[in-house]
C-alpha cells in the first residue's frame, strides 16, 4: 500500500518535472527559462526522493517530528518556520550589508549579476518577505493554536503554505538576480511569480480562519485580529497592484494595467500597506502574544487595543499618497495622504503603549532576562518610527527629506529596531519551547545579541539622519546671488563618512545575527552554556545578618 | 465570563475577564493623554483638509480657501527668483564680454553663476572642478594650456558655438590628418620621439626633427608652440591632453582623436553664457587680451576670428 502511494507519487513528480523543464525549454527568455529549470529541479528532487527505497528526510523528521504527547499542538510547519526565518534572515542581513558596501565603495558592484539595482531588491524582499514572512507564518500559526486551544485546522494545506512560500522566495530571488522584475518597488516579481503568490497566500488564509473557526475558546484573542487583517489585506494589496497582462504566456515579461499617475498611485497604496499590514499590523500580532507570555503579565488594556486595532486599519489604508508629495499625483490626494498620515499616529501608538504597559509590575526583568529587553527596545523603536512617520508625511517636512536617506534611516531604525528585534526576541522564546529544551544555550549571548543590534541600529539610524539632511539641505542650497551651490555629484561626495558608518552600523547588526545563529544551533544540539546567571546584583551572605555585637556602635548623628 | 474577573494586584487594575493561554486583559481606561492628542490630530487634518485642496468632486477637487497648489506654489517662486536676478540680467547684457572684469561686483556674480551652470552643464566632461580628464580627452581649465585661447572672448566664442559642430562649418574646425599609412612604422617612431623631445622627455633625433618640419610643423608650429586659430594643441610644455607615453603619442600620430563641444550659447542664451566664461575664465588660466587694432573686422573663420568682435548677440 505504501509502496503503491510512493511509485505513483514519484510517477506524478516525474510528469511534473518534465512538463517543467519541456516549457524552460520552450521559453521566449532566459529568466522564465531559467524559473522553469528551479520549477523542474524541485520536481526532480521530490520525485527522487519518492522513489528512493528509504526514505533520506527520515533524519530531517526525526528531527522536525518531535514525538508529541497524544493531545499536542501541530508544531512541526513552526519548526521548519523558524529555521527558514533565521536562514532567510541571515541571507537578507548579508545582502544589505554587501549593498551598503557597493554604495561606498562602487568598485564592489559585479556586473551583471550582482550589481546595485539587482541585489537592492534581492535585499529588501529577502528581509521583508523571506525573513519577515517566514516569522509572520510560523508565529501566527504558533499562537493561533495555542490562543485558539486547538490544532490547525488543514495540517497539509498549512505544510503546503510553508514550502509555497519557500518556492515563491526561490523565484523572487533568482528573478531578481537574472534581471526578471516588473519594476515595482516590493512587488517586483513577475507575473507567474505573483499568481503562485496567490495561490498559497489563500491557502494561508484558509488555514488561519478554519483554525479560528475550530476554535476552544469563546474570544478571538487580539493578536488573531491582527494576524487576520494582516493577511486578508495582504491578499487585496498583493492582487491589485499586481494586475497585469504577460506579453507572451511562455515569457517572463507582462505590462501593468495602469499607466502613469494612477500606476504611481497603485503602487504607493499597495507599497505603504506592506508597511501597514506586513510590518506593523502583524508584528504586533506577535508582540500582542509573546510579549505578555514572556513578561507573564495582563495585557496593559483590552479597551486600547480595540480602539486602536480599528483606527489603525482604518486609517492605514488611506495615507499611502505621502510617498507622492510634489509629483503628478493631484495635489488633494497628496492632502489626503498626509492627513491621515498625521491620523495615523495615536493608533499606531496604541501599539507601543499597550506593549510597553504590560510590563507595569515586571520592569525589573528589563534588567534580568535579555529578551524582555530586545521586546522592550523593539516597542522603543516602533515608537520612534511610527512618529517620524508622520511627521515625514507633513508636506514641507517631505521637501526636504523624500528622495534622501533620510527615507532609507526612517525604514531602517522601523524594519531592524521593530521588525528584526520582535523577530529575534520571539524565536528566543519559540526556540526552546519547539525543540523541548530547558533554555537557550546561552542567555548571556542574548544579551550580547541586544547590545550589538542596537548599537548596530544606532548607527545605522543616526548616519542616515545626518546624510539625509545634508543632502536635503545641500540639493537645495542657493547662493547669495540665487544659484544652486552644488552639484549631484558634490552631495554624493559629502555622503562618503556616513555611508562607512552605515556600513559599520549594518556590520554590528549582522554580527548579532550570526551570534544568535550560533545560539540556536547550540540549543538545538541539546547544549547549554555554562556561564553566570543573568541576575547580578551583589549578594554576600556574609553582610545578611543582623548585628549582634552586645556594644551598639552606631552613634546617631546630632 | 463576568466571574473569571479579578484585580491584578501589581497595578490594581480589574481584568476583563478573558484568558487565552494564561494571558488575561487589564480593563484599563484609555490614557488621556493619548486620547486628546488622537483627537488634536483629528482636529488637525478636519482644518487642513478645509485650507488646502483636499475633497475629489465629479470633474475636479475642492481649492481649500487657501487657495494653495503645488504647481502654483513653484510658479511664484521661480517668479520671485527670475525678478531678484533681473536687474542683475540687465547689467550683464549691456557689458562686452571683453570688459566682463571692469565691474568687480558684477564679475562676481557673473562667476556664481557661472559655477552653477557649469555644475548642471559642463562637469559631466570637464568635471565638476573644471579638471577635465586625461583618459577621455577632456581638457583641463584650471590650467594656463589653451586649445583655442583663454581671453575672455575667445573662452565665451568658444562656450558659444562649440568645437567642431558639424553643422556649423565656419567656426571652430580643424582635423588632424591620420597618419597611419602615410609614414612608415620607423617614421611613426623618429616623429614620436622628436616630439617628446620637444617637451624634454625624449632626446633630440635628426631624422624625427625633419619629418615633423615636413608633417607636422604648419599646424603646430616649428618649436611646437601650436596653435591656437586651429586648436593645435602645443606640444613643447608639459601638457598634455591625451598623455605623453610614446604609446599614447604614437597612436595619436596614426589615428588622431579630436574633442568636440557642443555649441551652448543658443541652447543657454547670452546671460547664461557669459556667466559660464566669467567661471572659466577664474579657474585660474584666464589671459590678457592682446591689444587689438581697433579697425579690425569681425572675422567668422577660425583663422581670420580676430578677439572682441563675439559679443554675444543672441
Amino acid at each position: 500500500m505504501q509502496a503503491e502511494a510512493a511509485l505513483s507519487r514519484t510517477i506524478l513528480w516525474g510528469l511534473l518535472a518534465f512538463l517543467a523543464l519541456a516549457v524552460g525549454l520552450a521559453a521566449a527568455d532566459a529568466g522564465f527559462a531559467a524559473h522553469a529549470a528551479i520549477v523542474g529541479l524541485v520536481c526532480l528532487s521530490l520525485m527522487i526522493t519518492s522513489a528512493a527505497k528509504f526514505d533520506p528526510t527520515s533524519r530531517l523528521n526525526t528531527f522536525f517530528k518531535v514525538p508529541e504527547s497524544p493531545s499536542h499542538y501541530d508544531d512541526e510547519p513552526i519548526r521548519w518556520g523558524v529555521i527558514a526565518t533565521m536562514f532567510w534572515g541571515l541571507a537578507g542581513l548579508a545582502a544589505g550589508l554587501f549593498i551598503a558596501l557597493q554604495l561606498t565603495w562602487p568598485q564592489l558592484n559585479v556586473e551583471p549579476y550582482l550589481n546595485f539595482g539587482r541585489l537592492r531588491p534581492l535585499h529588501t524582499s529577502a528581509v521583508i518577505f523571506a525573513f519577515g514572512g517566514n516569522a509572520l507564518i510560523a508565529t501566527s500559526y504558533y499562537v493561533v493554536q495555542r490562543t485558539c486551544r486547538t490544532q490547525l485546522a488543514f495540517p497539509g494545506l498549512a505544510r503546503f503554505v510553508f514550502w509555497g512560500y519557500q518556492l515563491f522566495i526561490v523565484l523572487a530571488a533568482t528573478g531578481y538576480l537574472l534581471g526578471v522584475t516588473q519594476s515595482k518597488e516590493y512587488a517586483e516579481p513577475e507575473w507567474y511569480v505573483d499568481l503562485w503568490l496567490t495561490i498559497v497566500w489563500v491557502c494561508y488564509l484558509i488555514v488561519f480562519v478554519g483554525t479560528l473557526a475550530r476554535r476552544r475558546e469563546p474570544h478571538i484573542y487580539v493578536a488573531n485580529w491582527f494576524y487576520l487583517a494582516f493577511i486578508v489585506t495582504v491578499a487585496m494589496l498583493h492582487v491589485v497592484n499586481n494586475l497585469s497582462l504577460p506579453v507572451s504566456l511562455l515569457g517572463a515579461k507582462s505590462y501593468s494595467l495602469y499607466a502613469g499617475v494612477q500606476d504611481a498611485l497603485v503602487q504607493w497604496w499597495y507599497g505603504h500597506n506592506a508597511v501597514g499590514f506586513f510590518l506593523t499590523a502583524g508584528f504586533l500580532a506577535m508582540m500582542y502574544y509573546f510579549v505578555p507570555k514572556q513578561a507573564e503579565r495582563p495585557i496593559y488594556s483590552y479597551r486600547l487595543s480595540i480602539i486602536h486595532f480599528w483606527s489603525l486599519i482604518f486609517l492605514y489604508i488611506w495615507a499611502g499618497p505621502h510617498h507622492l508629495h510634489y509629483t503628478a499625483l493631484p495635489d488633494w490626494a497628496q492632502t489626503l495622504g498626509m492627513v491621515f498620515s498625521i491620523m495615523l499616529w495615536m493608533p499606531s501608538w496604541g501599539g507601543m503603549i499597550n506593549g510597553l504597559m504590560t510590563l507595569n509590575g515586571a520592569w525589573d526583568k528589563i534588567r534580568t532576562d535579555p529578551v524582555i529587553r530586545m521586546m522592550v527596545m523593539a516597542l522603543a523603536f516602533y515608537g520612534m518610527s511610527t512618529f517620524e512617520g508622520p511627521m515625514l508625511s507633513i508636506r514641507a517636512v517631505n521637501g526636504l527629506s523624500h528622495y534622501t536617506d533620510w527615507t532609507i534611516g526612517h525604514v531602517h531604525s522601523g524594519a531592524l529596531g521593530w521588525n528584526g528585534l520582535i523577530t529575534f526576541a520571539c524565536v528566543y522564546f519559540l526556540v526552546p519551547r519547539l525543540w523541548k529544551r530547558e533554555r537557550m544555550y546561552s542567555l548571556r549571548m542574548i544579551n550580547w545579541h541586544f547590545w550589538l543590534a542596537t548599537l548596530g541600529i544606532v548607527f545605522y539610524a543616526a548616519s542616515m539622519w545626518v546624510a539625509g539632511i545634508q543632502q536635503g539641505l545641500m540639493w537645495r542650497e542657493y547662493g547669495a546671488d540665487g544659484y544652486l551651490v552644488w552639484s549631484f555629484a558634490d552631495t554624493v561626495a559629502a555622503m562618503f563618512p556616513m555611508y562607512v558608518l552605515r556600513a559599520f552600523g549594518g556590520l554590528l547588526y549582522v554580527s548579532g545575527a550570526i551570534l544568535m545563529s550560533y545560539n540556536i544551533w547550540m540549543t538545538l544540539a541539546g547544549k547549554q552554556r555554562e556561564e553566570k546567571a543573568m541576575i547580578d546584583a551583589a549578594y554576600d551572605p556574609e553582610k545578611d545578618r543582623p548585628i549582634t555585637d552586645p556594644e551598639p556602635t552606631a552613634v546617631p548623628a546630632e | 465570563m463576568a466571574t473569571n474577573k479579578r484585580i491584578d494586584e501589581p497595578t490594581g487594575t480589574e481584568t476583563v475577564g478573558h484568558e487565552w493561554d494564561g494571558i488575561e486583559e487589564l480593563n484599563t481606561p484609555l490614557p488621556r493623554w493619548w486620547l486628546w492628542t488622537f483627537y488634536l490630530t483629528i482636529l488637525f487634518a478636519a482644518v487642513y483638509v478645509v485650507l488646502y485642496p483636499a475633497w475629489p468632486l465629479i470633474d475636479r477637487a475642492t481649492t481649500g480657501i487657501l487657495g494653495w497648489s503645488s504647481r502654483g506654489a513653484l510658479q511664484e517662486e521661480l517668479i520671485n527668483e527670475d525678478q531678484a536676478r533681473q536687474a542683475f540680467r540687465a547689467e550683464l547684457a549691456e557689458v562686452e564680454v571683453a570688459d566682463l572684469r571692469d565691474d568687480e561686483e558684477l564679475f562676481r556674480r557673473a562667476v556664481a553663476g557661472g559655477e552653477a551652470a557649469f555644475k548642471v552643464h559642463c562637469s559631466q566632461c570637464h568635471g565638476s572642478q573644471g579638471a577635465g580628464s586625461q583618459t577621455l580627452g577632456y581638457p583641463n581649465l584650471n590650467d594656463d594650456a589653451w586649445l583655442w585661447g583663454g581671453t575672455l572672448e575667445e573662452i565665451h566664442y568658444t562656450i558659444e558655438y562649440g568645437i567642431r559642430q558639424p553643422e556649423d562649418n565656419a567656426r571652430r574646425q580643424s582635423a588632424m590628418p591620420a597618419f597611419e599609412g602615410i609614414l612608415d612604422s620607423a617614421q611613426v617612431a623618429a616623429v614620436t620621439q622628436h616630439v617628446r623631445s620637444l617637451g624634454g622627455e625624449a632626446e633630440p633625433n635628426a631624422n624625427g626633427a625633419a619629418l615633423y618640419q615636413q608633417n607636422c610643423a604648419i599646424c603646430h608650429g616649428e618649436t611646437g608652440d601650436g596653435n591656437r586659430q586651429l586648436g593645435a594643441p602645443r606640444l613643447n610644455d608639459a601638457v598634455w591632453l591625451r598623455g605623453s607615453s610614446t604609446a599614447e603619442i604614437t597612436r595619436q600620430i596614426l589615428q588622431p582623436r579630436m574633442g568636440q563641444m557642443p555649441a551652448w550659447g543658443e541652447r543657454l542664451g547670452p546671460a547664461t553664457t557669459k556667466m559660464l566664461t566669467a567661471y572659466v575664465y577664474s579657474l585660474g588660466g584666464g589671459e590678457e587680451a592682446a591689444p587689438q587694432p581697433t579697425d579690425r573686422v569681425p572675422g567668422e573663420t577660425a583663422e581670420v576670428r580676430p578677439a572682441g568682435s563675439e559679443n554675444s548677440d543672441g
